[in-house]
């Protein structure tokens, strides 16, 4: 078996006196899809931040590909190729589709200590390739990410991810607020994930959601991972009866 | 009702109505109506025109006549000037309420150090410079402690226009060298002054930075949603730092320019004249919540103020108006912005998915 993509052992975190994370240890191997499930205040999204590098872990280790690797802030996360799509934040509906899509890794013609001159058409061509390329068809680059439905939303910030090569997508509960069909896409782009040989890690607190679109559920309470089993192997019923 | 006409259903469906919207071609006109919308500051100009229009023919003429014009063109591009600076930081998210003491500091900081023997180029960069720190401090204390920009630099308002008042009188700051290089600030050049080709590069470099520059993006996004960006990994604070810097740039800049075509700078300087640069941006359609807008709105808005302010004395309109204009240009440039937008989104005309 290859090296897991993601392995993380002994994770701790307090907030303030409250025990967030305790003990907690995942693998998560190469082109997986897995469902990590819980309640509020589970620790789901605690471990996500961890891995996303808004926070730092009080102890325990995290390896990517087998190196072990300290994740101080999202741009380094990003670097190792671990990339983040939350609930809300992660467009700026004020601004097009293809500054969107490249925001924060803008191509430059030229630049100077990091900063210079954006190569726009190079930013409109690839971001209508990058949205196609996970099936979604917007016909102009330049329309405000505001215009779109929730489901587009997410899908933009899924080709995103894909078109920077991402090797692991954090989707953290990317089907809230969504309409039944818009789920329905959303789901078929976690499927699709695989295809393309990137791991997926979906956060939801909808069990249905998750057993549509992963190979493996995961389930935390109380900090702790309670429940980590395929998904050919169990059933919602048993997952709840862990929660 | 079971039968339809044909017409009647063709009305029902705008898609069937024109065949080519529905295959994803937009027309022109639609398109042109959503750019439009979409763009405040055109918005902004076509009412610029409006009143330079209606004030004309109010004025029978006189408020394009070559005095005149000559005298909105000494004050407005320092006006401008600041509310280009302004405008950038609001797009970023951010305000700053202490330019118009910036706006009286930066000459008297100018002129203290002439006083001293100072060459006035090396004054002048060291008091652009001193604009410059007054901005990182505003920027840094603000994001440090998590104040709203709106209470530091206010406070800052206060501090800089008191030490305004402490230095001039202590006579360490009495008047401009008679050998100020005017030609370089404020000289004729036909009806305008030096000053408009400094306001002319100014917007040409701050709009490129904000449309055509990685940095540009980036203030979009942390003023349009700081979350995201965060979590984009976009430097936030330096970000809104530099933003800070460059608005009180703008601010000290437009103040020795003013000073350097009136000679003398007075601690009153720039009192009061934040507002103006704040009215400006919001009438140009600079969102107060950061992210909207273009910087080019600011000096669109400034314009329109200016052209108020001499419009209505050249059509002997009694003065005290002005405000009251202004006022109501305000609310309803705001209220129109937003139903603009809004409309402008419902049209959809660019995404058929």
């Amino acid at each position: 078996m290859s090296t897991p993509i993601i392995e993380c052992s002994g994770l701790e975190k307090w907030y303030s006196g409250v025990h967030a994370l305790k003990n907690v240890s995942l693998t998560v191997n190469q082109g997986e899809a897995v469902g990590l499930v819980g309640d509020n205040g589970a620790g789901k999204s605690t471990l996500i931040k961890i891995l996303s590098g808004v926070h730092e872990p009080d102890a325990g280790k995290i390896k990517i590909e087998g190196r072990e690797v300290r994740i101080r802030n999202p741009r380094q996360a990003m670097e190792l190729g671990l990339e983040t799509i939350y609930q809300y934040n992660s467009m700026v509906p004020t601004m097009t589709i293809a500054r969107n899509v490249f925001i924060g890794r803008e191509p430059l013609h030229w630049s100077l200590f990091g900063f210079g001159w954006m190569d726009t058409r190079k930013m409109q061509h690839e971001s209508i390739q990058a949205i196609a390329d996970v099936d979604l068809h917007l016909r102009s680059p330049d329309a405000l990410v505001g215009e779109l439905s929730g489901g587009q939303r997410q899908g933009v910030a899924i080709a995103r991810a894909m078109h920077f090569k991402s090797k692991v997508l954090i989707l953290d509960e990317p089907t809230n607020h969504l309409s039944v069909k818009e789920t329905d896409k959303v789901i078929g782009f976690v499927r699709d994930l695989k295809k393309q040989n990137v791991t997926g890690v979906f956060i939801s607190h909808n069990m249905q959601h998750v057993f549509q679109c992963c190979d493996r559920i995961v389930a935390m309470a109380r900090g702790e991972i309670v429940f980590d089993r395929p998904v050919a192997e169990t059933s919602i019923d048993e997952v709840h009866g862990y929660l | 009702m079971a039968i339809v006409s044909p017409q009647a259903s063709e009305a029902a469906d705008p898609g069937r109505l024109h065949p080519s919207t529905a295959q994803g071609r937009i027309s022109p006109v639609k398109r042109l109506l959503k750019i439009y919308m979409e763009r405040p500051e055109l918005v902004a100009l076509v009412v610029l025109l409006a009143l330079v229009l209606y004030f004309t023919i109010q004025s029978k003429g006189l408020f394009l006549s070559y005095q005149n014009l000559r005298g909105i063109m000494s004050l407005f591009p320092e006006l401008a000037i600041m509310a280009l600076g302004f405008g950038l930081l609001m797009i970023a998210g951010e305000f700053d309420l202490s330019i118009g003491s910036m706006f009286g500091f930066a000459p008297i900081a100018l002129c203290t150090m002439t006083g001293a023997g100072v060459p006035f180029w090396i004054a002048f960069v060291l008091a652009l410079g001193i604009c410059c720190l007054v901005g990182l401090l505003n920027g840094t204390i603000s994001l440090s402690f998590g104040i709203p920009s709106f209470i530091t630099t206010l406070g800052m308002l206060f501090i800089l226009r008191s030490l305004c008042v402490v230095i001039y009188q202590s006579g360490a700051a009495p008047s401009l060298p008679d050998d100020a290089p005017t030609w370089a600030f404020t000289d004729p050049l036909g009806f305008v002054r030096v000053s408009t080709v400094w306001l002319v590069v100014l917007s040409v470099a701050i709009y490129v930075l904000l449309e055509r520059t990685n940095f540009g993006n980036w203030t979009r996004a942390t003023g349009g949603a700081l979350e995201s960006a965060k979590s984009m990994g976009i430097p936030t604070r330096t970000v809104k730092i530099v933003c800070f810097m460059i608005c009180s740039f703008c601010a000290g800049l437009a103040g020795i320019i003013q000073v350097v075509r009136i000679a003398s700078p007075l601690p009153s300087l720039g009192d009061g004249i934040e507002l103006q640069a704040i009215a400006a941006a919001v009438i140009g359609g600079i969102a107060l919540s950061g992210g909207v807008g273009n910087v080019l709105g600011a000096i669109v808005g400034m314009a329109i103020i200016r052209v108020i302010d001499s419009g209505m004395v050249m059509s002997r309109v009694d003065a005290n108006w002005f405000k009251f204009a202004i006022g109501v240009l305000i609310v309803v440039a705001v209220i129109a912005n937003m139903w603009l937008a809004r409309r402008a989104r419902a049209i959809k005309v660019e995404t058929g998915a």
